[in-house]
């Protein structure tokens, strides 16, 4: 038999999940190119382990010959533009943060990607002598992720305010801000003897209260205007003015054909 | 020398028209509003157009002003994220009474679909805001209906500006609250 599982409240939860379903993966493709084979070749023992997923070269180093790779891939290969730098949060799963540079070749039109994984605590080292690019993605990373950049120009929040506590990007951050974020423009405009004042945020404007007789009318359950109706709700015929150009409480002269 | 003798208690076939004070200054006030020219996203976009020929405010006496103490009217146009609110108050408090604000689209008025960390949830957390205007953008003619019923409230107000100096965010939270 199957579990039995209740169908109401549908739009809270997904009634159905299929227990074997798995993430499909990018596949993953032994390196063939000419190219990408001498661009390996030329890194030598600096690569742990290389492959080539969507026509992009993927390589995996060690967190700390992150700038000799990066070094070579510029000043040999010919990658001559850092696209993109970033993490992603594996703290969960791992323990470890991902770093990759995405870097472009134009002449070859070949883009690789380098990977390498840090711990929680650990820093890397900038690779804003090489790429100017970097700078602000290192900035962005630091405040996303918390990650430190060692021997970086000017490592400074860029997205979020100096003031601001914790790093949104990371997967333990709730998407609606812990404490510190929901109370954050109070704080800082009237201080925090405001906070009983102002009210925490209202973060579902469209919730429906049954009870609240000051907003919402409900039909054949009118009460007067903030009166407390939490005991129970009597049902009340619904009285219509009989003015002289329209009588609501008119029988209706006309009536349908039961055929119809 | 004069001709005649003007008695100024009876007004009757005389050029003078009698009114009250407050009525006189609502006039002046209502048809010359002075928005500060401040847009925060996509509602901004709209906002100009209200302001451009098309649309065109500045036939209501609706003139954007590029200082906020030459300003009227706050029209919070777009997102407020909350690294931003402190300067938004800060524009707010810079305007000379009497101001008024008006809040412009969704993400001004609830957070909108940004119900993320990072946005105001509805700009009347920090400022208190008179008109409240629904749409996600607001087309121009929306913005100017808005404008028209801030006129009309204007012109129901009291001339002296003790309504308009202090605001209470009691609608908000249901408490005694008064917010200088």
């Amino acid at each position: 038999m199957r579990k039995y599982v209740p169908k109401d409240n549908v739009q809270g939860k997904s009634y159905y999940t299929d227990r074997f379903w798995v993430a499909p993966r990018v596949p993953r493709e032994e390196v063939r190119d000419t190219h990408f084979t001498g661009v390996v070749a030329t890194l030598g023992v600096l690569v742990k382990e290389a492959h080539v997923e969507l026509g992009q070269l993927i390589v995996h180093i060690e967190a700390r010959d992150n700038v000799a790779v990066i070094k070579v891939l510029k000043e040999t290969c010919g990658y001559t533009q850092c696209s993109e730098q970033s993490a992603v949060d594996y703290l969960a799963k791992d323990g470890e943060f991902e770093l990759f540079y995405q870097l472009l070749n134009v002449n070859e039109a070949k883009r690789v990607r380098v990977l390498c994984r840090i711990k929680k605590g650990e820093a890397i080292e900038s690779i804003v002598p090489l790429f100017n690019s970097a700078n602000f993605a290192e900035r962005e990373m630091f405040d996303m992720f918390g990650i430190k950049v060692n021997n970086h120009p000017f490592l400074k929040r860029i997205l979020m305010p100096d003031d601001w506590e914790g790093h949104p990007l990371l997967k333990t951050y709730p998407l609606q801000g812990d404490e510190f974020a929901s109370w954050y423009e109070v704080d800082k405009i009237f201080g925090k003897e405001y906070r009983d004042i102002i009210g925490p945020e209202n973060r579902d404007p469209a919730k429906v209260d049954r009870h609240d007789t000051k907003r919402f009318a409900r039909i054949g359950y009118e009460v007067p205007f903030g009166v407390d109706n939490t005991a129970g709700e009597t049902q009340k015929e619904i009285e219509y003015s009989e003015t002289l150009l329209v009588n609501y409480n008119k029988k209706e002269s006309k009536t349908l054909d039961k055929r119809r | 020398m004069a001709q005649h003798q003007v008695n100024y208690a009876s007004s009757a076939g005389l050029p003078i028209a009698l009114t009250s004070v407050d009525k006189l200054v609502n006039w002046g006030r209502s048809n010359s509003l002075w928005p500060l020219t401040y847009g925060l996203a996509c509602c901004a976009i709209e906002m100009m157009a209200s302001g451009a020929s098309r649309y065109d405010f500045d036939r209501m006496g609706t003139i954007f002003r590029a200082s906020p103490r030459q300003a009227d009217v706050m029209i919070l146009a777009g997102t407020l994220s909350k690294k931003h609110s402190e300067f938004a108050r800060r524009l707010y408090d810079q305007m000379t009474e009497p101001k008024w604000v008006i809040s412009m689209g969704s993400c001004a008025n609830t957070g909108g679909m940004f119900n993320t960390y990072a946005t105001v949830q509805g700009v009347d957390r920090i400022i208190p805001v008179d008109i409240y205007l629904p749409g996600c953008a607001p087309r121009p003619e929306t913005l100017q209906y808005a404008m028209m019923m801030l006129q009309k409230k204007i012109r129901r107000e009291s001339a002296n500006m003790k309504k308009n100096t202090k605001q209470d965010l009691t609608h908000q939270t249901g408490k005694r609250a008064r917010l200088i």
